[in-house]
């Protein structure tokens, strides 16, 4: 099914894309049909900058499993940074 | 005559007059008048797998086209950014679905090949909006592949804004074919019994066929929810069907 789960996250921060690199404004995470990948339904999140169109976007479609991981690594890191820093 | 078809992307006039893109595939020379196929996109988008199945039916012998129905979210971007955007914004207003549909109906009926009749054929978020264009146009075949939200509300939290259409079932214009997977929880076989009792209740001609082992989307042949005797039974079913209604 088409699930549209969402939720937007505005973020700060650059990313680089098929037009190089660029600003981004707006996270939108959600969990639905991938393009790519190679499953029926993935954790996807997608990097945007509105403002310069829907191209300005980076995209990745993970499995549930590796999204979790990825997430958990990521405030693993963030916990780690020295104080001032983050 | 030939088995020869064109494919290639055109500009149609959808809802309030709006110039958008779509992909038509049609026979070049079929040696006789032939019926027509709107092919709604899933929520995925425009993208090459629909237009496979696009040119799937003028290799079939129907003039076909599929309307981008994202094309006004994100004119110009490709398939999978048009899609995000869209999706972004709770998918396609019924509406705004309803005008593009009839826009692409509008084209079929003016190829010089036109027998007049035109069906359509949608998938997923497209099932649904073929049964809401068989319910709004004047159409002679529609097919539902797997379309949630016919039945059922949409659950709590999630932003498609859309609504159940069940209640539209006695303004069906034409025969509804309706392909489910049995495994698939939206619809789930609840959902579609739901709507059979509709359409038995309204005196509808219907015929819909749940493959068990199958899933939600089991015609997409990128996706590991692809079910080849779901998908090869489901084509079959298609063909008898678009060739009993869409006959010159």
């Amino acid at each position: 099914m088409c699930t549209y789960i969402t939720e937007k996250v505005a973020i700060s921060g650059s990313a680089k894309g098929a037009p190089g690199w660029f600003t981004v404004t707006d996270g939108s995470v959600y969990f639905d049909h991938p393009v790519h990948a190679p499953e029926g339904h993935t954790l996807n999140i997608d990097f945007l900058a509105p403002e310069a169109g829907p191209s300005a976007r980076v995209a990745v479609e993970l499995t549930a499993e590796s999204a979790r991981a990825l997430a958990k690594a990521i405030e693993s890191v963030l916990e780690q940074v020295p104080p001032g820093l983050a | 005559m030939s088995d020869a078809f064109i494919s290639e992307t055109i500009s149609i006039t959808g809802h309030g007059g709006d110039e958008i893109e779509a992909y038509s595939a049609r026979p070049v020379d079929p040696g006789r008048e032939i019926g027509g196929v709107v092919v709604i996109h899933h929520m995925p988008g425009y993208d090459i797998q629909t237009k496979e199945i696009t040119r799937r039916f003028a290799a079939e012998g129907y003039n076909a086209v599929m309307p981008n129905l994202y094309h006004r979210d994100a004119p110009g971007a490709s398939p999978d950014d048009a899609a995000a955007t869209a999706r972004a914004k709770g998918g396609v207003p019924d509406d705004r679905l309803v005008g593009d549909v009839s826009g692409a109906v509008d084209y079929l009926k003016a190829l010089p090949t036109a027998n007049g009749k035109v069906g359509v054929i949608g998938y997923c978020s497209g099932g649904r909006q073929s049964f809401l264009s068989a319910v709004s146009l004047p159409l002679d075949a529609a097919v539902d592949c797997y379309g949630a939200f016919i039945v059922g509300e949409v659950p709590e939290g999630f932003p498609l804004k859309v609504g159940p259409i069940v209640d539209k079932a006695p303004q069906l214009s034409c025969p509804l074919l309706g392909l489910f997977g049995a495994e698939d929880k939206y619809p789930s076989p609840e959902h579609v019994a739901e709507l059979e009792e509709a359409l038995k209740a309204a005196g509808k001609t219907y015929e819909f066929h749940s493959y068990s082992g199958a899933g939600h989307s089991f015609f997409s042949v990128n996706r590991p929810a692809y079910n080849p005797e779901a998908a090869t039974d489901g084509w079959e079913k298609i063909l008898a069907f678009y060739g009993k209604y869409l006959a010159g």
